[in-house]
């Protein structure tokens, strides 16, 4: 296959990179905010309350005002798979293009339908209706997200398919197989789960700036105790399924787990660096020490990835060099059969061409021996294996650190407002404020983390980004690279000006 | 049932779906071509608060419906979806722009503070309604011209143009069938607003919009005429038994002529769309949308059809004949086609729920009193 100039991939990560994470600043938000407005409609349709009403109408504005946005930054995404990643969207999309197409079908269409119903049905339906469309845009918003992450969790754990070597492609093998993949789910839960945190923090920080102003006081309060339960209840399966992607990463990423968690030769009885200063002359099978400085809890990691105490871990430098002990294929190894495959490949199709039938099995009988390794082949140091240590240690830790901070957030802001004092609790109330902003620090740093750690791989351990990536010159990149940055710069201050603004104006309560 | 389909038949019925979702944003389009009649026919700041509150509860809808067509071309004809989107780069890009802009231009508009002013989000529903439209139109007429593309053994796409796709905008028919869609999307968004809106307090808008029907309706006939003109004579990518692709002459009449339901939705959607322009117009009636329609839905088909079917190259290349994607050369597998044609099954389910929704919301026609008394309005 033909070598692409790596500015080029470098480019397109970076737009890629560019564009969903300005995409994920808003959609967590609406897939937590579509669901709480749902809950406050629910109880004004329960209680027949007008201030609850209110109290639905006002989130609501803010759940639209981050909707908007969600939607413009959203549509990139999806074409840009085809725009800047052609050799991809040819060789998986097979596989990749399904749960797609099933997020525009099952999902997009009951969000944008009852959008409608939700900010403009008021007078024109039923209360009810307008409750169960309310709860349709939920619904919708987070089953965009299982098909978005099924198909996201294909690339961190590719399962469910074989290569066409005449059409040079993945194809699909089992529907079910793909959309029920344990990674899928567990990434499902996570992210939907923490997108229901986040949004949680969202309703504290504005609650709590309010209470800070001593206005709509009875909304900020029972706005509180609603997004802390939910909060709260979001934490527990954010934690449980984070443990298992731990858990799921040793077993099909274990080089992101060595990584995330800076351990370059592996051990027995592992211990996790909970807060540490990576040292960043530190260079793969040299034997410095990784961090100039670190705290480290004994058994942890063993525990993390295998849950077992005592079980062995390996490192970076073992997927490198391989470890014969505990039956680790050296990356030099892998390379090597990667090529193989790769050649395989390439007499295969000569044969094919020239009518050469006993040839063009032969060729096809190495490639399949050799096929798993495929990826490898384009592969040039053993080192390339390894995605960027430091950003995926410190991303992983900040988003570990954060995460276990928010449940102690909402325990807080709950046992002073069921206790009716938090509108006298300055400094939690200014903690609070800043809540919303720690969790989209987290947010980012958990799909940095998810991304990054995946290097080299757009395919785990099958197709390199440099194979993935589409034949463009570079300055066609930059240029629609710059227009995104700014284009979306400009809309996101656009957001903040008017979010803080309606804000500013308030619910028509009390 | 569906599991013992052959592969040329689900790749056939893949066509034939796209072609629905393809028609139906067409159809949809009516969002865009009322953008751009937003600064013609709204002469006061009331005028256009009907307008665009009016198109406000729809452009979702067409939104999603372009984000759809995008998911199911990836899904059943992923060899299009990388070389069309990779090789045309700049063309795609362009179009996507403009529906990034849109998004959140309703939402934004009147809201207080919102930085970039009321005009600016205003004009990029212009650009929406008109660049993007034009471009998305420059796009499928490539389908009928041809684009600059190699593939290589390992269906890799080089594109061969500079201008990454943006060329197909300098061809006279790619230009004529953009400029037919934007017109086309004028006369139905015209058709629109007079069916969804209480003119009783504005009615020198509704005499404005049905000018407007009228008017727009002959300007998109006239690059509609040229269009059939061009399928009449023009050279078409023909796909022999073996799979060769040669260029035939009269190829694009010769799918009509030989598949009449091609033929039959062509001239029926022309008579719609005739009559729901000519019933707005003479006969002062509200209902034109449907005809028109409904008919921009059965043109819209017609040009699928004859760009995918009858043994024809559905993206072809000119400079290189034997790269041309067909329905059998670019679509996925067998497992693949048949596991979405399940999902497809849900498309009845979301037409249905889609209907129930539209009928409720535009019972009522929309009033000022309403938009001023809601304050989530546009």
């Amino acid at each position: 296959m033909t070598g692409i100039d790596l500015s080029v991939v470098d480019w397109s990560r970076a737009q890629f990179a560019l564009t969903a994470m300005y995409h994920w600043i808003f959609v967590p938000l609406t897939l937590g905010l579509s669901v709480l407005c749902a809950f406050f409609e629910s109880i004004y349709v329960k209680t027949g309350k007008e201030e609850w009403k209110k109290i639905a109408k006002f989130w609501m504005t803010l759940f639209g005002i981050n909707f908007a946005i969600g939607l413009a930054t959203g549509i990139i995404l999806e074409f840009e798979f085809g725009t800047n990643w052609s050799n991809y969207s040819w060789m998986v999309g097979d596989l990749f293009g399904a749960p797609l197409a099933i997020e525009g079908l099952l999902a997009f269409f009951l969000e944008s339908t009852f959008f409608a119903v939700m900010f403009f049905g008021w007078n024109r339906v039923s209360k009810k209706f307008h409750l169960m469309s309310t709860w349709m845009v939920a619904l919708g918003s987070n089953l965009s997200a299982l098909w978005i992450l099924v198909a996201n969790a294909w690339m961190q754990h590719p399962v469910a398919m074989q290569f066409n070597p005449d059409r040079a492609r993945f194809e699909l093998k089992s529907f079910w197989d793909m959309a029920l993949s344990p990674v899928a789910i567990s990434k499902f839960v996570h992210t939907t789960s923490s997108g229901f945190l986040l949004a949680s923090l969202f309703v504290v920080t504005v609650s709590s700036w309010y209470l800070l102003k001593k206005r709509h006081i009875k909304m900020a309060k029972r706005s509180i105790i609603i997004a802390s339960v939910f909060g709260l209840l979001a934490s527990g399966f954010v934690v449980m399924t984070g443990d298992e992607s731990a858990f799921q990463d040793a077993r099909f990423q274990p080089v992101k787990l060595a990584a995330l968690a800076g351990l370059y030769k592996g051990e027995k009885k592992a211990g996790d660096v909970v807060l540490g200063v990576m040292n960043p002359s530190k260079k793969i099978g040299d034997n410095k020490n990784a961090f100039y400085l670190s705290i480290k809890v004994p058994w942890m990691l063993s525990l993390l990835a295998n849950r077992k105490l005592d079980s062995f871990v390996p490192g970076i430098d073992d997927f490198v060099y391989g470890n014969k002990q505990e039956n680790i294929m050296s990356a030099t190894d892998k390379i090597k059969m990667g090529k193989l495959a790769i050649n395989a490949l390439a007499s295969y199709k000569d044969a094919k061409e020239k009518n050469d039938k006993e040839k063009a099995s032969a060729a096809l009988s190495t490639f399949n021996k050799y096929e798993q390794y495929i990826g490898y082949g384009y592969l040039k140091n053993p080192t390339d294996i390894v995605p960027p240590v430091a950003i995926s240690f410190y991303s992983f830790h900040i988003m570990v650190a954060l995460g276990t901070l928010f449940p102690i957030l909402f325990l807080i802001f709950l046992f002073y407002t069921m206790k009716g004092s938090i509108v006298e609790q300055k400094y939690v109330l200014m903690l609070g404020l800043i809540g919303v902003f720690l969790g989209w620090i987290a947010q980012e740093a958990g799909w940095v983390l998810a991304e990054v750690g995946r290097q080299p791989w757009t395919i785990n351990g099958l197709l390199p980004v440099n194979v993935a990536v589409t034949n463009l010159s570079s300055g066609y990149i930059k240029t629609t690279f710059f227009t995104f940055l700014i284009l979306f710069t400009l809309l996101l201050i656009a957001e903040i000006k008017i979010m803080l603004k309606q804000i500013k104006i308030g619910p028509e309560v009390d | 049932m569906i599991g013992s389909l052959d592969t040329a038949v689900l790749q056939q019925m893949w066509w034939i779906l796209i072609s629905v979702i393809g028609s139906l944003f067409l159809f949809l389009n009516f969002v865009q071509g009322g953008q751009t009649l937003l600064w013609q026919v709204a002469k006061s700041e009331e005028e256009k608060t009907l307008i665009i509150n009016s198109l406000g509860t729809k452009w979702e809808l067409t939104f999603t419906t372009l984000v759809m067509f995008g998911g199911a071309l990836f899904a059943s004809f992923p060899k299009f979806y990388s070389v069309s989107f990779g090789g045309g780069y700049l063309v795609w890009m362009g179009i996507l722009f403009s529906f990034i802009i849109q998004a959140v231009s309703y939402e934004y508009r009147k809201k207080p503070n919102n930085f970039l002013g009321a005009k600016t989000y205003e004009l990029f529903l212009f650009i929406n309604g008109s660049i993007g439209i034009l471009l998305i139109g420059a796009a499928v007429g490539t389908f009928f011209t041809g684009s600059n593309f190699t593939l290589n053994e390992y269906n890799q796409v080089t594109w061969t143009n500079p201008l990454r796709g943006l060329e197909a905008a300098f061809s006279l028919f790619n230009l004529s069938l953009g400029l037919f869609l934007v017109f086309n999307a004028r006369t139905l968004g015209s058709m629109y607003l007079l069916n969804n809106i209480d003119f009783t307090k504005t009615p020198e808008l509704e005499q404005r919009l049905r000018k407007c029907t009228l008017r727009n309706f002959i300007v998109s006939l006239i690059f509609l005429l040229y269009i059939v003109g061009y399928f009449v004579f023009a050279n078409g990518f023909d796909v022999n038994s073996a799979g060769l692709v040669t260029l035939v002459k009269g190829k694009y009449l010769s799918n009509i002529l030989s598949m009449p339901v091609a033929l039959i939705s062509l001239l029926v959607g022309l008579l719609l769309v005739v009559w729901g322009v000519f019933s707005t117009s003479i006969k002062n009636s509200f209902k034109g949308i449907w005809f028109g329609g409904l008919g921009t839905v059965l043109i819209g088909l017609t040009v699928f059809f004859i760009a995918g079917f009858h043994n024809t190259a559905f993206y072809p290349s000119k400079v290189d004949l034997q790269s041309s994607l067909t329905i059998y050369n670019a679509s996925s597998s067998h497992i693949t086609l048949t596991a979405m044609l399940y999902v497809a099954l849900f498309i009845p389910v979301v037409l249905g729920y889609i209907s129930i929704v539209w009928k409720k919301m535009n019972a009522k026609k929309l009033t000022l009193e309403e938009i001023s008394s809601n304050d989530e309005s546009y």
